[in-house]
């Protein structure tokens, strides 16, 4: 419903005083609202972005500074040390060369730029969760634990302790005040590159003081408008992989982030019959296919991973869908709580690139929520975050437990 | 601007930049060779060495120009562990060197077999001699200890371990990086066989630094090729780097004695208001008050503001237009707290909360009551916002200060 108000009624949201969201005048890409600007400059708010050395978090700083913002740039370093050269040869999304190329936008764009160190937070807080839930046999997402640790709690208090009034970041999605005066995000104008997936655990106070400048365009604008800047980094390519195993390889990360081989096991059906060996949990996925070696002459799927007998279930087509899962460590963006016993319809999300089912999501314990889908879902992943949704905006999530 | 990070590198003087000048389009020679401007290159080159030679009172032909600092390390370390490796394989180090020296023991550790002790400090950093004694093997080569930190500015006792290590038969190392040139130092003096030093901390230029060795001491060649540098360090010489190095070695010798008294009293000064108006903070290094501590550079101050990021103190430095840093230049990259702060026992977090200013003789006590006030006004200012100090204003976290 709030989507069809369209966003100028909606434009009670502090945080988004300033932001050019005004879609529609495309002549706008990439210039001033006057208005805006002399609001600003009365009093001129100070906006922290954090700038990754991509294309997106180039623009949005440059865009706020066109806004009439005082920019400060800032790249977090959450990642480097041994892997140092790897992730120079990858210009993956944390390394010297990010830094380098945040850097040249910054001087590029006349603004000051620092280098934050949150190494230590991003240790705890991401990659020994990451490596913990591998070894529990669930599949994690590291980006929603650094959203939510790292790049707003670290970084939204170090910016405020400088004086700064507002984070910003290049995420395609849009922050919005609803009408029960609660913040909540909004998928981009542009789905191929919605975000917000992996922002559904941020807290009210943190989205009150986040801007997200580039959530009203579409990546080829976002490109267009760094170019027409020139920005160094316009056609810079998309990172891709989890920034800290930019290969791709999670298992061999984990074996050497733990130090230990994870040992060998089997494969089993649902009744337990052995099928197979395999080469360790943490190589396996729910919904993984490919990899199993089984002659079955049939598809089969990975459909559950057992940690305390060390067994990766193996089933067919349907043994992989679902209709219903639980999940746990619950928070709510849109909606203030879900009472207990109480049950509303969302569109929700079981993970980043899955397009969302309709469902009847319930309030089941104190951190539970019981998830019905209208038509059964592959795949439903352990440890993977169940996002919800109400008219594009995110209404809450929680982690998905069985 | 205020700048009080000398530490990290220095402004070039504009006299040495003048004498470097016609050394890149008029006199461009190289110096090996026979016509009149390689003449006058390599009549530069020769000065140069000589002015160097005599801030530390060495021969001329013991001073070999380098590119940096680091080269100098890496190449004593290397070519001495190279060249006597017949008589072992030991090097002897502290925690609190700069990584040059630090990685390159590591290096030659893990690639070269080489076994490394690395000794630890007292408090104020400073290095146990008895420790260092005990230490020294038969198969000991080499001792590298640096002359003063760069981070919390104490001065090791030189001239007693070099005194150990002539007794014990072992050859001696020092990267003076941070004290050629801010200190008096004399190779015979203080028993040196080997010492680095880098232009750039003595208001010369980057890119240029050198190794001194004594004569008689048989490492060889660390970059190969031609016949420069006496056969032992190939590569057309950097003849304006050189010659600006040779400039500021000269300038620095000659403004030695005034430069340190004033830079003395305004660093005692600096800590003097910091303790005096800050409250819960800690001097890093041996404080000048305490006449039993050890020595300090004459331009050193590092202190921890407890309950504070040192990160964000820097930068609201910087907003106002204040250089400073929070350990060494080399590792703000990194940030993991500072070996150094750690060696000396701070914990995590008064590491963390580390401030080095570092003066020149430029500075000027109204720069340093602004930098005062400023400070007074950022800590408070993080304080308030930070829940450690609101735990320790509510009596359930103890200070550590």
């Amino acid at each position: 419903m709030l989507e069809r108000q369209g966003f100028h009624r909606d434009l009670t949201c502090e945080s988004c005083v300033g932001s050019n969201r005004h879609r529609g005048s495309e002549q706008r890409i990439g210039t001033k609202n006057e208005n805006e600007i002399r609001e600003n400059m009365s009093d001129r708010k100070t906006v922290v972005v954090g700038m990754s050395g991509g294309v997106d978090s180039s623009t949005a700083a440059y865009l706020l500074k066109e806004q009439g913002y005082h920019v400060i740039g800032v790249t977090m370093q959450i990642w480097q040390e041994e892997n140092e050269c790897q992730m120079q040869a990858e210009g993956g999304c944390c390394g010297i060369s990010a830094v380098e190329d945040a850097r040249r936008v910054a001087e590029v764009l006349g603004i000051p730029y620092y280098v934050m160190n949150f190494k230590d937070v991003f240790q705890k807080k991401v990659i020994d969760y990451f490596t913990a839930e591998y070894l529990a046999g669930r599949t994690p997402n590291p980006c929603i634990a650094c959203n939510r640790y790292v790049k707003w709690e670290s970084l939204l208090k170090r910016s405020l302790e400088i004086g700064a009034d507002y984070i910003a970041t290049g995420h395609y999605a849009r922050i919005r005040r609803l009408e029960n005066g609660r913040y909540a995000i909004a998928t981009s104008v542009t789905a191929a590159k919605d975000q917000t997936y992996a922002l559904y655990g941020l807290t009210q106070e943190q989205l009150s003081r986040t801007l997200m400048p580039i959530g009203d365009y579409s990546k080829p604008e976002v490109r267009e408008i760094a170019e027409r800047a020139g920005l160094p980094v316009a056609h810079k390519h998309d990172s891709q992989e989890i920034c800290f195993v930019p290969d791709g390889d999670y298992a061999a990360f984990i074996e050497r982030d733990t130090g230990r081989k994870m040992p060998e096991g089997n494969f089993v059906t649902k009744d337990g019959k052995i099928l197979g060996r395999h080469r360790g949990i943490i190589h396996y996925t729910i919904g993984q296919r490919r990899g199993l070696d089984l002659p079955m002459g049939e598809r089969v799927f990975v459909t559950e991973i057992r940690p305390e007998t060390n067994e990766v279930v193996i089933g067919t087509g349907s043994d992989v869908f679902t209709d219903t899962l639980k999940a746990d460590h619950l928070t709510f963006m849109g909606i203030e709580d879900l009472p207990m016993g109480e049950e509303e319809h969302f569109l929700a999300k079981i993970r980043y690139n899955h397009r969302g089912t309709g469902c009847l999501v319930k309030r089941t314990g104190e951190d539970e929520i019981t998830c019905t889908f209208e038509e059964p879902v592959r795949a439903v992943t352990p440890g993977q975050a169940l996002v919800y949704y109400r008219d594009g905006y995110v209404a809450g999530g929680g982690i998905i437990r069985e | 601007m205020i700048y009080l990070d000398n530490a990290a590198t220095t402004r070039t003087d504009p006299e040495v930049a003048a004498e470097m000048l016609p050394f890149f389009s008029e006199n461009y020679g190289n110096p090996s060779g026979i016509y009149g401007i390689a003449q006058k290159s390599r009549a530069a080159v020769t000065a140069a060495r000589e002015k160097t030679a005599h801030v530390i009172g060495c021969r001329s032909d013991e001073i070999y120009f380098t590119s940096c600092g680091s080269e100098a390390d890496n190449w004593a370390l290397k070519a001495a562990f190279e060249a006597y490796s017949e008589k072992g394989k030991h090097i002897i180090t502290t925690k609190i060197e700069h990584p040059a020296i630090l990685n390159t023991c590591e290096y030659l550790e893990r690639e070269r077999g080489a076994e490394i002790t690395r000794l630890d400090v007292d408090e104020d950093g400073v290095v146990d001699l008895r420790e260092l004694e005990a230490a020294i093997r038969p198969d000991t080569i080499l001792i590298s200890v640096m002359t003063a930190n760069n981070e919390i500015g104490t001065i090791e006792p030189i001239r007693e371990i070099g005194e150990i290590a002539r007794r014990r038969g072992v050859l001696f190392h020092t990267d003076a990086v941070q004290a050629f040139g801010q200190i008096p130092m004399n190779v015979d003096e203080l028993n040196i066989d080997m010492l680095s030093a880098s232009a750039h901390k003595f208001n010369g230029p980057k890119g240029a630094g050198f190794l001194y060795i004594r004569k008689g001491v048989g490492i060889r060649s660390f970059l190969h090729g031609g016949a420069q540098e006496h056969n032992r360090r190939a590569g057309t010489e950097n003849v304006p780097g050189i010659v600006g190095l040779g400039a500021a070695a000269k300038k620095a010798e000659e403004t030695l004695v005034r430069k340190m008294e004033k830079e003395t009293r305004l660093r005692d000064y600096l800590i003097r208001r910091i303790r005096e108006e800050v409250p819960n903070v800690k001097l890093n290094g041996p404080d000048p008050a305490d006449a039993k501590g050890g020595e300090r550079l004459p331009n050193n101050v590092n202190f921890s503001f407890e309950f504070v990021e040192g990160e964000s103190l820097l930068i609201m430095l910087d907003m106002r237009q204040i250089c400073a840093s929070s350990g060494s230049a080399c590792s703000s990259g990194s940030l993991s707290p500072s070996h150094v702060l750690k060696a000396i026992g701070l914990s995590d977090s008064l590491a963390h909360g580390a401030l080095r200013l570092t003066l020149s003789a430029e500075t000027t006590a109204e720069e340093l009551d602004t930098t005062v006030e400023a400070i007074r006004e950022i800590v408070e200012r993080l304080r308030g916002m930070s829940p450690k100090y609101e735990a320790y204003r509510n009596g359930t976290l103890e200070s550590e200060t």
